[in-house]
């Protein structure tokens, strides 16, 4: 740390702007580095060049018109968003969902999360100077975006959960379509492991890379992937869970250092339990309603207020809200993930060189657009 | 010694990647041309929406409840009626929507209660300016009626 005070002191400390219009920095990200020679010394990434102002206008409509908002804040988990704004409301109300609707929303979540990890995947490795994955993951990405698109009829902006249930009934098709899948991603791990895992140049750009360790993901509220690398099991699906997940058997994996290497692993195994939990959802998918008819147009819910957190593709994800009675939300806030990801990295990337910073800003897997929602 | 093992492992792992990307080599394509190739639309296809056409009617059956304007969460749709008799229903004379707003929720395809809104099965609709994206949903359904309507007749006279 003295060293690097030592050349802080010295005039030839030079600033650089990575972002906001860098392709590498997965939207309209900033982050102000400060360089002496290609070590990194300060960094400060800067947020809000996305600002919509989704959580005001949560707040200036009904809770049903706030639907399609939520999955154009994450927009690469736009059904995981969905699927926990539902919850919420659903809780708040007090909704009785259907068990088959319970089901289907679980597995259309876990695609999404599969879905989305692909897309880190490619994109991580295409951070790293690799091409060729990024073409596969997408070709399997594909598949996931046509099974999703045959039921809610849109590629990525679903908005298709509803206030007890879900706005679609899923068909024999869907379920074929799912189990092809699953079948063919069989053999694609161990493609990917091939290519990618036990590649030489991956692991000697990734091993020992932006660790960040359990003290400092506890101290920015790192969660998710991010945080189960530095070997904390800590899946909301796991420890209060919600729907179904407490009748599916699946694993939370985690590493061991926190580094680069180590957050790739759990997102690429995480990606197989979500295959384990798809198929075990297939295989319990019970008959009968995907909608409870009985839920009023407009909703009037008591007095009170609902924090419901799940796990989106980033961690730990939540709305919180409170009702004055009136159909919408008098407050509408939402936790994200990706907030407390991003900020580590004020103490991760000090001491490391400009092009370790692309690596772990891919590792961590960060999505713009939430943070500035 | 280990540096030299480095390499061989090292090197190893890259031919093993490389197998990979060989055997890819081998098998079919699944890049499509478009525009020269198209994949079919899903069934659940959301485009902008449309008045359905019913058989009975030959029309829509639009009450102009408004019920669609007023839970569009983007302001989309305007809807005109008019009182054709002193009491009765309104008719519908003007329906357009602004589709470079619509977030194809479906909101508004859900709440009719006539059923009469679905889903349109276009998705080359670029323009060059943001009047491009107003649609006549009325002008829209007479051409559609025309269209349907001359279809019959043609296909009456080879019958
Ligand atoms: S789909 Fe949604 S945004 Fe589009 S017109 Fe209907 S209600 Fe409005
Ligand atoms: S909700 Fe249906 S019936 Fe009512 S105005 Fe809209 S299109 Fe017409």
């Amino acid at each position: 740390m003295a060293e690097l005070e030592k050349i802080e002191a010295s005039d030839r400390v030079y600033s650089l702007n990575l972002g906001p219009q860098h392709p590498s920095t997965h939207g309209v990200l900033r982050i102000v580095l400060d360089l002496d020679g290609e070590y990194i010394i300060k960094a400060d990434p800067v947020i809000g060049y996305g600002h919509r102002g989704h959580e005001k206008m949560g707040e200036n409509r009904p809770y049903k018109q706030f639907l399609p908002n939520t999955s154009r804040m994450d927009y690469l988990s736009g059904m995981l968003f969905n699927h926990g704004f539902v919850l919420a409301v659903e809780k708040l109300v007090g909704i009785k969902v259907p068990e088959r609707a319970k089901y289907i929303r679980v597995i259309a979540s876990e695609l999404n999360r599969i879905s989305s990890h692909l897309l880190w995947f490619g994109t991580y490795l295409m951070d790293l100077g690799g091409f060729t994955p990024f073409l596969y993951a997408f070709d399997d990405r594909e598949q996931i975006l046509d099974i999703l698109d045959s039921i809610t009829g849109s590629r990525l902006t679903y908005s298709y959960c509803r206030f007890g249930g879900v706005s679609r009934d899923v068909d024999l098709k869907f379920i074929e379509m799912t189990r092809a899948f699953l079948k063919r991603m069989e053999k694609r791990w161990a493609d990917y492991d091939s290519l990618v895992t036990k590649n030489v140049i991956f692991i000697h750009r990734t091993r020992d890379v932006g660790v960040i360790d359990r003290e400092l993901a506890r101290q920015y509220g790192v969660t998710g992937p991010n945080l189960r690398a530095c070997g904390v099991a800590f899946d909301v699906r796991r420890s209060e869970p919600y729907e179904v997940y407490d009748r599916l058997d699946f694993e939370i994996p985690t590493g061991t250092k926190g580094d680069a290497l180590d957050r790739y692993d759990v997102r690429f195994k995480e990606m197989q339990q979500s295959c384990r939990i798809i198929d075990q959802a297939l295989d319990q998918l019970p008959e009968g309603e995907f909608l409870t008819p009985k839920v009023p147009q407009k909703l009037g819910p008591p007095k009170g207020e609902v924090y419901t957190a799940f796990e989106s593709a980033r961690g730990l994800t939540a709305y919180y809200m409170v009702s004055d009675g009136s159909p919408g939300p008098y407050r509408c806030h939402i936790r994200v993930p990706s907030f407390g990801n991003l900020n580590a990295l004020n103490d991760v990337l000090p001491g490391t060189l400009v092009a370790d910073a692309i690596s772990i800003l891919g590792s961590i897997d960060v999505v713009i657009p939430e943070i500035d929602r | 010694m280990g540096y030299f093992k480095d390499i061989i492992d090292g090197g190893l792992s890259l031919i093993e990647g490389m197998g990979v990307t060989a055997r890819r080599l081998f098998q079919p394509l699944i890049t499509v041309q478009y525009p020269r190739k198209k994949i079919p639309l899903s069934s659940a296809y959301r485009g902008h929406i449309e008045l359905k056409i019913f058989e009975e009617t030959g029309t829509h059956k639009c009450i102009v409840c408004l019920n669609c304007e007023k839970t569009c969460p983007s302001g989309v749709i305007r809807v005109q009626g008019e009182k054709q008799k002193e009491k009765g229903p309104k008719t519908l004379t003007g329906y357009v929507i602004d589709f470079s707003k619509c977030s194809l929720c479906g909101l508004c395809v859900e709440i009719c209660p006539t059923s009469t809104l679905e889903y349109s099965r276009e998705y080359e609709l670029v323009g060059d300016t943001g009047a491009d994206c107003v649609f006549d949903l009325m002008l829209r359904l007479a051409k559609q009626v025309e269209q349907r309507e001359e279809k019959k007749k043609t296909q009456g006279i080879a019958a």
